[in-house]
Order: C-alpha cells, then sequence, then structure tokens
C-alpha cells in the first residue's frame, strides 16, 4: 500500500503559465485520507455526544475505569488484609473511613476501589472470550449455512443446536457447577462466564453473516478462487463487525452482572476482593448490625457499571446504524 | 485446442414445483485470442452459461454435458484444480460493480486480492506495485488505490472490476453485462477500454449483453440465445446487420438504423414475453412468438443448421432456404430484406 501512496502522492509538475499564480497547497492523498477519517470521527463523536443517556454512561465508565487502573495510588492494598486491620469493625462511616469499615475492620472504600479493578477485568476478558467464540461460531454457521448444499448445511446445524443449548440451559446452575468443579479463582470464572455467555452473540452474528453471504462481492470472491476462511476472515468478518462492536459492549454489563452473582455466591476468589464478593460478605456477617453503606456501595456500583455499559452500548448501536438514528 | 469449449451444456435448476431447465445443449466454442458475444433477453440463460463455466451455481442447479477449459473438464475437476482456474485461468467482470466490491476494503487491496490468492510468493509491496499498473492500464489514477468503493463513480468501480478480471493475467475474461445500470457515455468508455484491453493483452473473452449492438462492436463472433438455446452463430457483423433466424432479426432491428427512413417506419418490436422455462412450448421454442412460423414449427426439434459461411441458424426457414426450398413469403420477409438492402 506504501507504493501506491508514495507515487500517487508526488507533487504535479506546474505548468510555465501558472507558476505566477499563488500556490495552493494541493493535499496528498495521505493528508486527505486523514483529514477524511479525522471529520467522520469528529461526525461520528457529534453524533454521539446528542445522546444524553450514551454521554452519562460513558462519564461514569470513564470514571470507574480511571478509578479502577489508579487503584493503587488512591489506596494502599495492605488495606485489604484483614491482619493490618486496625479499626472498628462494622463501623458507619467517618472521616478516615469515608463508607465505613467492614466485619473485619478494613475500609469500604477501599474494599470498593479494588473491587471495581477484578469486577471490571472479569468483566472485560471474559466478554473477551465471548465474543471471540460468538463471532466464530456465528460467522462459521452464517458462511456455510448459506451454502445451499449438504456439508454446509449440516454444519451451521450442528453449530446452531450446540447455541441453542447454550441459550436454554439455564446459567447459574451450570456456571456454579463448572465454577465448583474448577477451583474458586479468578480465571476460573472469567472462563467459566465467558464459555457460558456467547450463544446471543453468536446467533446475532449468524443472522447479520447470512445478510453479508448474499451480497454480490462473496459471489466475486468466490469466482476469485478465494476458499472459506478468506471469505469469512476477509469479508464476512469485517461487514459483521460494527454489530459485533455494540454487542461487546452490551455483554460486558451482562457478564459483569455474571461475575457478581457468581461471587456473591461464594464461588470467586476469597483473596482478590469484587463487588459481588463484598455483597455476599455483607449479607452474610454484618447487615443491619451496623454499617449498612458495607452492601449499599458495592450494590450501587454493580448498578451503575452495568447501567452505563448499557446506555454506551445503545448509543454506539443508534450511532451506528442509522437506521436506528432516524427515531 | 480450443480455448473453451461447451459441449450439450445443461443446466437445470431444482424449484419447489419442479426441475426448471435454463440451459437446453448448448455447443460453444471459444478459441484463445478470440471474442464472443452472447445474447437473448433476460432469463434466456446467458448468465447462468456464465457461472457455470467457474462451477459459481448454486447447488439447486444440476449440470450435464462438458465444459473443457484447455482440455479439461470444469465439471469433474478436483477443488485445488478448480480453485487455480478460477481467476488465475478465467475471470469474470460481473454486472453489478457497483455492488461486487467490499464496502469496508481498500480498492488497492481488493484488486491485489487475486493475486495474493493465487501466487503465494509475492509479497505486498510487489503486489501493490501491480495493483498501480493495473489501474493506469483501465485509466485510473494510482492514488485510486486508497480509495474505499463508496468514494468512486459507478464507471471508475467497473473499471476497477476489469483491472481486477486483468489481476492474474487469465486467458479468459467472462463479461456478465459489464455496462448495465452506467450511463450512455461511460458504457462507450468502459466498452471502448475493454475492446483496447483484449486487443493489447489478446485474451479470449465472453461478453454477455441484451444490447446486440454492443456486442456486435466488441465481438468476433456473436451467438443469440432463446429459451437456454443457441438460435443464431456467427460472425458478428454479419448476425447484426442480416440476421437469418427471426428472434435474432427482431432483436437486431430493436436498434435503428440512422438516417435511413424505411427501417424507421417498418413494423418492429416482438409481440408476447419470452416462454416459462418450467413450460417450454414443443417443438421450436420461439414458434408462439414467429412471424413467419409454420405448421411444423411446433412438432419439429430445431437444431442449429448451416446457414451461409461460417453461420448457423436453428430455424426450418433458414433449412428449406439453404437446401433450395421455396421459402415462404411473409411480412417479417420483406422487412428482413428491406434491412439487407440498408446493410
Amino acid at each position: 500500500m506504501n507504493a501506491v501512496t508514495s507515487s500517487g502522492a508526488t507533487d504535479p509538475v506546474p505548468a510555465p503559465g501558472l507558476e505566477s499564480r499563488p500556490a495552493s497547497p494541493v493535499p496528498t492523498p495521505r493528508q486527505l485520507a486523514r483529514t477524511r477519517r479525522r471529520a467522520a470521527l469528529a461526525r461520528f463523536w457529534r453524533e454521539y455526544r446528542k445522546d444524553r443517556r450514551g454521554m452519562f454512561g460513558l462519564v461514569v465508565l470513564a470514571v470507574m475505569i480511571a478509578v479502577a487502573l489508579a487503584a493503587p495510588v488512591l489506596a494502599s492494598s495492605r488495606g485489604l488484609n484483614p491482619i493490618y486491620a486496625t479499626a472498628t469493625p462494622n463501623a458507619g462511616p467517618s472521616l478516615a473511613y469515608p463508607l465505613g469499615t467492614d466485619a473485619d475492620g478494613r475500609s469500604v472504600l477501599t474494599l470498593l476501589i479494588w473491587g471495581s479493578r477484578n469486577s471490571l477485568l472479569v468483566g472485560l476478558t471474559a466478554t473477551l472470550i465471548s465474543i471471540l467464540i460468538g463471532a466464530l461460531v456465528g460467522v462459521v454457521a452464517g458462511h456455510f449455512g448459506s451454502i445451499r448444499a449438504r456439508a454446509g448445511r449440516l454444519t451451521d446445524n450442528v453449530l446452531m443446536r450446540g447455541t441453542d443449548w447454550f441459550l436454554v440451559v439455564p446459567f447459574l446452575p451450570l456456571a456454579m457447577v463448572l465454577a465448583r468443579t474448577l477451583g474458586p479463582s479468578l480465571g476460573v470464572i472469567i472462563l467459566v462466564i465467558g464459555l457460558t455467555s456467547w450463544a446471543g452473540t453468536a446467533r446475532i452474528v449468524r443472522a447479520q453473516a447470512l445478510a453479508v453471504e448474499t451480497r454480490p462481492y462473496l459471489e466475486r470472491a468466490k469466482a476469485l478462487g478465494a476458499g472459506h476462511w478468506h471469505q469469512m476472515y476477509r469479508h464476512v468478518l469485517p461487514n459483521v463487525m460494527p454489530l459485533l462492536l455494540a454487542n461487546t459492549i452490551l455483554t460486558v454489563a451482562g457478564t459483569i452482572l455474571a461475575e457478581t452473582t457468581l461471587s456473591f455466591l461464594g464461588l470467586g476468589d476469597p483473596i482478590r476482593p469484587t463487588w459481588g464478593q463484598m455483597l455476599g460478605s455483607a449479607y452474610e456477617y454484618g447487615v443491619g448490625t451496623g454499617n449498612l453503606l458495607w452492601l449499599l456501595a458495592p450494590g450501587i456500583a454493580v448498578i451503575l457499571v452495568v447501567l452505563a455499559f448499557t446506555l454506551v452500548g445503545h448509543a454506539l448501536e443508534a450511532v451506528l446504524d442509522p437506521k436506528l438514528r432516524e427515531r | 485446442m480450443a480455448l473453451l469449449e461447451l459441449r450439450d451444456l445443461t443446466v437445470t435448476y431444482a424449484t419447489a414445483s419442479g426441475p426448471v431447465p435454463a440451459v437446453r445443449g448448448v455447443n460453444l466454442t471459444v478459441d484463445a485470442g478470440q471474442t464472443l458475444g452472447l445474447a437473448g433477453e433476460s432469463g434466456c440463460g446467458k448468465s447462468t452459461i456464465a457461472t457455470s463455466i467457474l462451477r459459481l451455481l448454486p447447488s439447486s442447479a444440476t449440470v450435464t454435458g462438458q465444459i473443457l477449459f484447455n482440455g479439461a473438464d470444469v465439471l469433474t475437476m478436483n477443488w485445488g484444480r478448480l480453485r487455480a482456474v478460477r481467476w488465475a485461468g478465467a475471470s469474470i467482470v460481473f454486472q453489478g460493480a457497483l455492488h461486487s466490491l467490499n464496502p469496508v476494503q481498500r480498492i488497492g487491496r481488493q484488486i491485489a486480492e487475486p493475486i495474493l490468492l493465487h501466487e503465494p510468493g509475492v509479497s505486498k509491496q510487489s503486489a501493490a506495485g501491480r495493483v498501480v499498473r493495473l489501474l493506469s492500464q483501465v485509466g485510473l489514477p494510482a492514488a485510486r488505490a486508497d480509495s474505499y468503493p463508496h468514494e468512486l463513480s459507478g464507471g471508475q468501480k467497473q473499471r476497477v472490476m476489469i483491472a481486477m478480471a486483468l489481476a492474474c493475467s487469465p486467458s479468459l475474461i467472462i463479461a456478465d453485462e459489464p455496462t448495465t445500470a452506467l450511463d450512455v457515455m461511460i458504457q462507450a468508455q468502459v466498452l471502448n477500454l475493454i475492446t483496447d484491453l483484449v486487443r493489447e493483452t489478446g485474451v479470449g473473452m465472453i461478453m454477455i449483453s441484451h444490447d446486440l449492438s454492443v456486442l456486435s462492436a466488441t465481438c468476433q463472433r456473436l451467438a443469440v440465445m432463446y429459451a437456454g438455446r443457441i438460435v443464431e452463430e456467427g460472425p458478428a457483423h454479419e448476425v447484426f446487420t442480416a440476421a437469418r433466424h427471426p428472434y435474432a432479426q427482431a432483436l437486431s432491428w430493436a436498434f435503428p438504423v440512422i438516417g435511413d427512413t424505411r427501417t424507421r417506419m417498418s413494423p418492429r418490436g416482438l409481440a408476447g414475453d419470452p416462454p416459462d422455462p418450467a413450460q417450454l412450448p414443443s417443438g421450436c421454442g420461439f414458434h408462439p412468438r414467429c412471424a413467419v412460423a409454420l405448421a411444423q414449427c411446433s412438432a419439429r426439434e430445431m437444431e442449429l443448421w448451416p446457414a451461409g459461411d461460417g453461420r448457423l441458424a436453428a430455424c426450418v426457414q433458414v433449412l428449406n432456404e439453404e437446401e433450395g426450398g421455396q421459402p415462404a413469403r411473409s411480412v417479417a420477409d420483406e422487412n428482413r430484406s428491406a434491412g439487407e438492402a440498408v446493410a
């Protein structure tokens, strides 16, 4: 691609008669492309900004992510260890402990800050796994399903019945059994959520892939001698990407909720605090006896972050799909 | 050995209401460097033939006969050989250039796609260099390689498709209505471009169109199809100016001869619609619409009979004339002799 742009970028030799005229700088194709891309991005941002709920979500997310990243600066990880806890257990908010303390005498604020780290980490990585599986299954099923030959139909059928199985099997018992058998750790939680939440994505991606498969440029790709992998990777996948992006953001909300549920039930890593775990221990030890914020703070944090992801997801969907924008 | 030889090709689509024959026993030959035009109304099987050559038909289609490409039968070829034939041997210029480009990929990358697919050793740099050459061959500036399809006009997109068809230097190009959806000026440009490229590169070509004037201007030979069969074949100019099959005549009369008053006033056009391929009429498929049909036309199976120097036609009238029999005179015949006099 470099050779193309550089040869196109050579300035035209000015004709003798034109030299007297004030030279207006002719933008090179690369500059043109860059300005165009910047303009497209600005347009996207302008459209996005119009969505006030989407903006609210974005601000909340930005704050959450900043807090999660800055956790070691904001609160020492020593505060997580009950051995170093010196405060009165289950105390209400004070100047030293703005959100009070938990049953071990640890600062709820410190737990909340460090919990956001793990909650977001689990939510994002589990989503990554879920989206990867969902996109792979969806694109493969859509691609082979559009081939009207028996082998293609069979592939599609097998994949989609598998997807259906994951859709109808109750999430919680499956996740609990998996988490229990594999042992309590953050990695297992991520894996379990990722492996159980891809089915919806697969269905949506397959539907879009089937639509893309009927486009003439796929017939062209076949005529070019392109194999299945090439067709799927180069032509189908890029064209389902916008949908996949919006869906990813929405999936994050779901996986964070799932993580909260599993941790609440005590299936998470006991050493690494998450919001769900805070909710669980608050419920188990101290609710009502003292510091109510111990329960409320992580609960509100979960609600906020899930809401934020959902709002951003819907706003993105609306901006990326012009048909939705007009509503 | 011919570059491409179709032997008794039939294509039948399986539909919910039973099998529908789209192509019924077509024999065609294209020699290396030769250009053949394939004409006919919508639904007569032109595009089905084009797509069958690279085995791109949907799996609901049953194909019998032989498609010999450089002597090897495409229909029985294994997948690897077939992929090599696709594009490196024969390439297609699709009719919907506007939609045949992937909207989310740059032009340069899409033109380089067949090169990278078929020549695994080629580096991205040298492929990009070839893309620039291909673009200049079709009269587009090299900077266009960095554009997305929506930034190009219809004519430019069609040029891109032509550049893509030339990318792997195939020995045959199948141009399936390359000028539909383009306005007349751009049509002329694109056709000139194709004609020039075919002459320069010596590539064989099959051009498909319903526009006989386009085909006679760009092709050496011309085959006219009706209801899945070839009804007339011969040197392009002769078929256009002095068609012998009544259907080919009707098709060529659809284009006025500029400055000629007699043909301007004479009746033209063809009443009726092409037959439903699922319910073809008996005998000659054209007889219900034919102005000079005889009693035997609805009973007798037509085949391509010799109709003059290097020409073939599937009409009993032509057979009778060639055998010295007395042809039945009709209004259509009067008109035809008028047309011949002008030509």
